[in-house]
């Protein structure tokens, strides 16, 4: 196992305010590790420590194999960084851009020329090429971006929250995009305040709150640290909903939740599939309506409630948005 | 393939020698800079209207007023352009100022930042594009002295002298303007700040009226301001009227002085800007 990127112990503080309170990272080579958390969690100063923008107060780390401190020089050609605003010129057109970050990647002229055409070319950007920046659209932007940050071929990327703000479509190009990248070897490191986009593009996720790593593991794991699959059974009258949660007790893995104004049962289960036929036919066996029956897997977001949502921190949140730190599930 | 690539790029890159880089980097930024003004002419266009103004201004509404010996208004309009070319060059240092501290903000510094660029290159190809500039302003309003009736009457090696005096001024003290917006929270303060300090050099000088006008306390200032010794150097290398207090130092060294600030500037603040560059947002 070869390892990418490598930190341990990162802390960073702006002041009185702590952002990084010692956290590890570890991710291979030729794998995505999904940063997740909420505003103010510290995944843009994370990436800013491990892209030499930044650094740490204390800890150490490497990426791809060099020191971020002593070896800056070194780290900053075999990464590329895509950040949350474009970090473009204004007003450059998109191929003058390319080239000026080629040059500054000391390619020669002739070749600075070729990779912008070829980054054009496949990031869809070749009809604008020669147009000012001003001009294009947020995707346009973000894909401009993300081929300047590919100008030196790097090992390793680092994208912070590369499509917040996108719309759906962009999004999608965006994830495509992404996972060429990584098929075809690159290690990428995402910070993300979108669930569906770790699970979507993550091997391994990294749950941060206040600086401080409080989960890691895959998309798998971490949802079968909330529970395994859930039953929904919705009935067609409020009051079978009390005979209706003791009838199919017996199929389920934990004792099931009911709740008559919405005439709902949640029955978490450990086969999910044989589980709903048992149900079914049990219910109507004892002539109970079902008006909806669905297995619910449980999704990054109920993880992240579950890890972050304790009602302990409701206190911190009153004076939390004075600090900017968090809204409790980020911004959806 | 990853260990491969990166040696490849290790084996790329070392051998070029450092100073190498600085200077290719410095010219693609410069180059960024220069491309910008092509795309923005109105910046270049407002740049001149200012130092045109003043001219037109001096020449012809306050400059009847103002006596600098035999020649009447004739010797003032060559009196005054040297002076006006000493004023464009530091009102220019406003610009930099602002453009420093808007770039610094921007997404793009962390590109540059994250590039195994010479972080330098980034304020050395800045104050390369302003020197181009500040060198076509000159220019034009050397033209446009012409046409008020300013004449070059010291031949030709002596205003090639001049000319580079004002370049290599402009470029120094361009750094002064680099450093200190490296130091502005946003665009609006450093326009502010940019122009504070720059009034009273530029107005406590000789550029207007002789020294001899002024009171007696800040005439010392006024003598040995970089700005009045620019002046005061150019009139003399031009063969332009040169109205002098005494024979102090600074009177009778102007060329000589001139050269020394710029090189001072340049060496106290080129690297105190480079040192504030690699720190900020650290």
């Amino acid at each position: 196992m070869t390892l990418a990127i490598k930190a341990s112990g990162l802390a960073k503080a702006y002041g009185e305010v702590i952002a990084l309170n010692g956290i590890d990272i570890e991710v291979e080579q030729g794998t995505v590790l999904g940063l997740l958390g909420p505003n103010g969690s510290g995944k843009t100063t994370t990436v800013r420590i491990l892209a030499t923008l930044l650094q740490a107060d204390s800890g150490s780390a490497s990426v791809g194999g060099f020191d971020v401190v002593t070896q800056s020089d070194e780290v900053r050609s075999v990464i590329g960084l895509t950040g949350q605003y474009a970090a473009v010129d204004e007003y450059l057109t998109g191929r003058e851009n390319l080239e000026l970050f080629g040059r500054l990647f000391h390619l020669s002229k002739f070749d600075a020329a070729k990779r912008a055409t070829e980054l054009l070319d496949r990031f869809d950007l070749s009809d604008a090429a020669d147009r000012g920046i001003k001009g294009y659209s947020g995707g346009m932007r973000r894909r401009l971006d993300l081929a300047a940050s590919l100008i030196g071929r790097p090992n390793v990327l680092f994208l912070d929250e590369p499509t917040t703000g996108l719309d759906p479509r962009s999004r999608q190009g965006m994830w495509s995009v992404i996972e060429n990248l990584v098929s075809e070897g690159t290690t990428v490191l995402l910070t993300t305040q979108y669930l569906e986009e770790a699970d979507q593009l993550a091997n391994r996720i990294v749950v941060l709150d206040h600086g401080t790593v409080i989960a890691k593991g895959t998309s798998n794991e971490l949802k079968s640290q909330v529970g395994g699959d859930r039953i929904e059974i919705v009935v067609e009258s409020a009051t079978d909903v009390a005979r209706a949660a003791d009838l199919i007790q017996e199929f389920g893995s934990a004792a099931a939740s009911t709740e008559e104004v919405t005439k709902t049962i949640l029955l978490p289960v450990a086969g999910g599939s044989t589980a709903i036929v048992n149900i079914v036919r049990k219910l109507d066996e004892n002539k109970i309506a079902i008006a909806d029956i669905a297995l619910r897997r449980p999704t990054l977001d109920d993880v992240f409630l579950s890890l972050t949502g304790h009602a302990t921190e409701d206190n911190e949140e009153i004076s939390a948005p004075a600090k900017g730190r968090r809204g409790r599930k980020g911004r959806s | 393939m990853s260990t491969l690539t990166s040696q490849s790029v290790k084996e790329e890159t070392a051998p070029r020698p450092r100073l190498g880089w600085l200077i290719t980097d410095s010219i693609a930024v410069s180059r960024r800079h220069l491309l910008k003004i092509t795309r923005v002419p109105e910046s270049l266009f407002f740049a001149l209207i200012q130092p045109v103004m003043f001219v037109l201004l001096f020449a012809f509404v306050f400059g009847g007023a103002i006596d600098v010996g035999p020649g009447g208004a004739q010797a003032y309009r060559e009196y005054l352009i040297p002076g006006i070319l000493a004023q464009t060059v530091m009102f220019a240092v406003a610009g930099i100022t602002v453009g420093i501290t808007e770039d610094a903000s921007k997404g793009i510094m962390d590109r540059f930042r994250s590039l195994p660029m010479r972080p330098g290159a980034v304020l050395t190809g800045h104050t390369l594009a302003s020197l181009l500039q500040n060198i076509l302003v000159i220019m034009i309003l050397s033209v446009t002295g012409f046409l008020v009736g300013w004449r070059i009457n010291d031949g030709f090696s002596n205003a090639a002298i001049a000319y580079l005096m004002f370049a290599s001024f402009a470029y120094a003290i361009t750094w002064v303007g680099a450093w200190i917006g490296l130091h502005m929270p946003n665009s609006e303060v450093a326009g502010t700040a940019g122009l504070a300090w720059i009034f009273p050099f530029t107005f406590a000088s000789n550029i207007f009226t002789p020294v001899a006008t002024m009171p007696g306390w800040l005439q010392p200032f006024v003598l040995w301001n970089p700005v009045s010794c620019l002046a005061l150097a150019a009139r003399e290398l031009f063969g332009n009227p040169t109205p002098l207090l005494g024979d102090s130092f600074p009177e009778r060294y102007p060329v000589q002085l001139s050269f020394a600030y710029s090189l001072l500037l340049l060496a106290i603040f080129a690297p105190l800007a480079v040192r504030a560059f690699k720190t900020r947002n650290k």
